[in-house]
């Protein structure tokens, strides 16, 4: 593709709006009655938001035939694990202030907050893997096969949200949809090659 | 995650509340008036009457009498009270009430008083505004999902409406009824609850003078998205026990099951006593979050009104019944 760097360097750009927004709203006082709960949903939400566009580059891929797409994979999943660990540290800093028997017993006893830290922690290794060096060392099939907990990753991601709704599900049900075609493209593309 | 925010409006594009309201009495004793001429029975007097007029468009509560159960904590500001809201009838979001509520229209507006009472009654609203005299009650609010209010509400005792009525001796437990009116309610068109909201409360719960209907707040009339023109507000209780918008109030033997029990009886019980040692199961009740302040800080058993309260559950097993 003719313009990729370009294409990608607006797509990082783009991919940073809703970190500036939200900076933004904090400074010109624009987070509502609670702040700290607007940052937390908002990072939540753009974790999912990008966990789903990283499982949807190969189906795309494959789909378009536009073999470029994969080389913007990584950018995607990296962009999940920043929001993610904002999402986290916004936890643990604002919403917690480091209280960390508070947030022992929320991990242990929360089974929203459980599979949501569980579904954090899991993603380190991948961001810590994800360099062309790391690639290397692993090999591409270890790497490969590490790589496939994303796709734990974006379940317990979407639990997460759905877990934690009181009421109205519609918004979970929106990820947890996507989520399942994004999947289940993937379970039917594996019996489809056996 | 897109939230369009209320200051985004500027104060100029906003319609002056007094004349919003007395737009709004126009229109509706315009319709009545020819609702009552279509069907022959013309009551000018009714209808064109000074009173309610002055009823509806005085915004401005006078005279309140101070309550020896205000709280002097620092008040939440105004425009938190009024735009983070939980009203589901008003979509499921916190800041969708204030953007929605418009459609609701406090005027005209009865409460009926049904069950076992000896004079069972219909309350037009504004006969209720004068059935005690308001008081300004400065209570904390906590809600359920962990953050916190202090809000100065307007109104009086509801032991004062119960008394004048009468419950029989069958009656154990009072029932609060909202509204159930799409139209003017658009969240009830999802059926994310069971509609219309049901609350209920034990009759000496509903008698000690903590439990108040709530008219208004910061001295004015209550918002359409508080739950306009009358709630319920019993402070040691977490939030969602305080019916908003009611059109019905009923005596009955055995407990009602409110609205968000039938949704869901494993967070949700009857009582729901504020209480920092039963935890809701998917979060904490430890501590809340006050609005307006980064630190939480701990959550008082009752809410902080033990001492008025604490009687009631003598002998109760909170953790069951909560």
């Amino acid at each position: 593709m003719k313009y990729f760097t370009q294409l990608k360097a607006a797509l990082f750009l783009a991919s940073l709006i809703p970190f500036f927004r939200l900076s933004w709203y904090g400074y010109s006082d624009q987070l509502g009655a609670n702040p700290i709960e607007f940052i937390t949903r908002s990072l939540g939400t753009w974790t999912l938001v990008f966990l789903l566009i990283t499982l949807s580059i190969t189906p795309l891929r494959k789909l378009s035939g536009w073999s470029w797409l994969i080389k913007l994979r990584r950018m995607a999943g990296l962009f999940a694990f920043f929001y993610a660990l904002l999402h986290f540290i916004t936890y643990f800093w604002l919403d917690q202030f480091f209280d960390l028997a508070s947030i022992y017993k929320d991990v242990i006893k929360r089974p929203f907050i459980t599979v949501g830290f569980t579904a954090f922690v899991l993603l380190i290794p991948l961001a810590a893997t994800s360099t062309n060096a790391m690639m290397k060392r692993l090999g591409g099939e270890r790497w490969q096969l590490l790589h496939k907990l994303v796709y734990l990753i974006a379940i317990f991601a979407v639990l997460h949200y759905w877990w934690l709704v009181k009421k109205d599900i519609t918004q979970p049900l929106i990820y947890a949809s996507v989520l399942t075609i994004l999947l289940g493209y993937r379970i039917v593309v594996m019996r489809f090659n056996k | 995650m897109l939230i369009k925010k209320p200051e985004d409006i500027q104060s100029s594009e906003i319609t002056d509340k007094k004349l919003y309201l007395s737009r709004r009495d126009f229109m509706s004793s315009t319709t009545r008036s020819l609702g009552a001429l279509a069907v022959g029975i013309t009551a000018p007097g009714l209808i064109f009457g000074s009173k309610e007029a002055e009823a509806v468009t005085a915004t401005k509560f006078n005279g309140l009498r101070k309550s020896a159960l205000s709280t002097s904590e620092a008040l939440t500001p105004y425009k938190d009270v009024t735009t983070y809201n939980n009203f589901y009838e008003f979509g499921t979001d916190k800041y969708s009430p204030a953007q929605l509520a418009g459609t609701l229209n406090p005027r005209p507006w009865t409460i009926t008083v049904e069950g076992e009472v000896k004079h069972k009654k219909t309350y037009d609203i504004d006969a209720l505004l004068k059935l005690a005299p308001l008081e300004e009650r400065i209570y904390r609010l906590r809600c359920v999902e962990g953050w916190s209010m202090v809000i100065p509400w307007v109104g009086f005792s509801l032991s004062e409406l119960i008394k004048q009525v009468q419950p029989n001796g069958n009656a154990k437990f009072v029932e609060f009824i909202s509204l159930n009116d799409p139209k003017q309610m658009p969240g009830q068109r999802s059926s994310v609850l069971d509609w219309p909201y049901v609350e209920g409360l034990r009759l000496d719960e509903a008698m000690n003078p903590l439990t108040i209907l709530a008219v208004g707040l910061y001295g004015e009339v209550l918002p359409n998205q508080n739950g306009a023109p009358v709630r319920l507000v019993a402070p040691w209780k977490y939030g969602f026990k305080n019916a908003k918008s009611i059109v019905k109030i009923r005596f009955t033997s055995t407990p009602s099951v409110s609205s968000w029990m039938r949704a869901n009886s494993n967070e949700y019980g009857f009582f729901a006593n504020v209480n920092p040692n039963v935890d809701h199961p998917r979060w904490s009740q430890a501590k809340e979050r006050r609005i307006g302040e980064f630190s939480k800080r701990e959550t008082l058993m009752f809410n902080g009104y033990a001492e008025q309260v604490a009687h009631l559950y003598k002998g109760m097993d909170l953790r069951k019944f909560y």
